[in-house]
């Protein structure tokens, strides 16, 4: 369902397959012991890692596995609560993080996506593209404090969680959604893994990096289950560090 | 109305411009953010002054919080110092007029955050940074600050590279980003005085002083809630 690899300073974390990666409780399990095993290594490497997150075929991933969850709504709602700590471990992960969006990112794939500090995107095809709106489901507290972080142009998040628009690259680069657009996926790939080498290299302490980021997106980290350390521990961490 | 030569005070016109002086770095310990809070608050009691001008010498507009001061005792001075770092954020956003920030050089980490707590932003073109080298020297942000950067940098994708990327941004990409206001060509002068024309204007609104400090209050609110108790209390400004 998914393989990971180090390659150099970077983690490369793919989906692999031709399907639309569904998010069903074994790939969220997969992708939860994946990242732990990356957030595990960065311990041990040091300062000056990344994560990118790839994925094969024509799907980043179409979003919760509504196929297995049928028409039963709390089946469905254990989708929504088994995503919410992959979220956590994305949000709280000691090293910089990047999506190559290399096919259709859809609802909980839009998710993923965003989950990452930065998207690169591929221009040919695919679409990122909320459903909900089109299907009739509503969305879940924790989606919404994503997107209201991550996406903060109000028409641009209108026209995203409201309109149900379908965004190709160069629509999201323009909204902010996605820093960077290549042609195709295996430039995508190549261009995710340059940018987290850049990332990388400067050598920022995981710790200090993950603190920052839940500083700069305080609510989607709360709203994932993530506790911000007191300011009296981030004074006694800088004093140590003195 | 000089408070020593940590910083300086003048009128020009109703503008009330503070400046730090000097080729250092104007590092904030708490001499200096005592020195700028006395500034601040000596703008309320300048007959006439109807805007306040921000701005520095050298290469430096503010190049973040005293390290090496702070190494002599780490525990117990960022302690101590926590009360005045909010205590100048407060001042100014509850000053009761317009306030600019002639950013004249590099503005790093709290001397960014300084900029930011300013209403208007000018920037020089030609040389300096805003960089909030935090990411970099392994420092984490405490939550006024976060704050700070939250309701000032609005924008997701700038927020994450300014802060999380640490990138050093010129007056041009801070201007095209929406951080800054103004890019201005030329030297230190330059940048002072295209803040005081601007400050100027904003005085010649003759704004209510007190209504300015409450809508700023009411615009920032999150900031505000963080830093209210530990501003000084704003004396009461003479209409003129």
């Amino acid at each position: 369902m998914c393989t990971l690899e180090q390659r150099g300073r970077v983690f490369v974390l793919t989906l692999t397959g031709d399907g639309e990666h569904r998010l069903g409780h074994p790939l969220i399990a997969s992708l939860r012991s994946a990242v732990a095993s990356v957030a595990a290594a960065a311990a041990s490497a040091g300062p000056g890692t990344a994560l990118v997150t790839v994925a094969e075929g024509r799907f980043f991933s179409n979003g919760l596995d509504i196929g297995w969850a049928g028409t039963s709504r709390p089946r469905l709602q254990e989708l929504v609560d088994a995503l919410r700590p992959l979220a956590a471990d994305l949000l709280a992960l000691p090293m910089p993080t990047v999506a190559a969006v290399t096919g259709h990112a859809s609802a909980g794939g839009f998710l993923l996506a965003l989950c990452h500090d930065y998207r690169v995107m591929r221009a040919d095809r695919g679409v990122l593209y909320m459903s909900e709106i089109d299907i009739g489901l509503p969305l879940p507290p924790y989606f919404v404090a994503m997107f209201r972080a991550k996406i903060t142009a109000a028409n641009a998040l209108r026209d995203v969680l409201l309109r149900g628009r379908k965004l190709r690259a160069a629509e999201a680069k323009e909204m902010g959604i996605v820093d960077a657009v290549c042609p195709g996926p295996a430039e995508t790939a190549a261009e995710a893994i340059k940018l987290a080498e850049q990332l990388a290299a400067r050598k920022w302490d995981g710790g200090v990096y993950a603190s920052i980021r839940m500083s700069i997106f305080p609510e989607a980290c709360k709203s994932v289950g993530i506790v911000e350390e007191s300011d009296e521990e981030k004074r006694k961490h800088f004093a140590s560090r003195l | 109305m000089a408070t020593g030569d940590l910083c300086t005070v003048e009128r020009r016109g109703r503008v009330h411009l503070i400046t730090l002086p000097g080729a250092g770095e104007h590092r904030l310990n708490p001499a200096l953010i005592s020195a700028i809070r006395s500034a601040v608050a000596a703008a309320c009691a300048s007959p006439g002054a109807g805007a306040l001008v921000m701005a520095a010498e050298g290469k430096f507009f503010c190049n973040g919080y005293d390290l090496a001061w702070a190494r002599g005792d780490p525990s117990g001075r960022i302690a101590a110092v926590r009360a005045a770092r909010r205590g100048l954020v407060a001042d100014l956003l509850a000053l009761p007029m317009p306030t600019v920030a002639a950013v004249t050089g590099h503005a790093a980490a709290a001397g960014c955050g300084l900029a930011l707590a300013h209403d208007t932003v000018v920037m020089r073109a030609s040389r300096g940074f805003l960089y909030m080298g935090e990411v970099d020297a392994g420092i984490k942000i405490i939550d006024y600050f976060g704050e700070l950067l939250r309701q000032k940098v609005p924008d997701a994708a700038t927020r994450r590279d300014l802060v999380m990327k640490g990138e050093k941004m010129t007056a041009a990409e801070a201007v095209r980003r929406g951080i800054v206001d103004l890019a201005v060509d030329g030297g230190v002068d330059d940048v002072v005085a295209a803040a005081v024309t601007i400050a100027e204007g904003l005085a010649a609104r003759g704004w209510d002083g007190e209504i300015v400090a409450e809508i700023r209050k009411a615009a920032w609110p999150e900031l505000w809630s963080k830093v209210k108790d530990y501003g000084c209390d704003a004396p009461s400004r003479p209409r003129l």
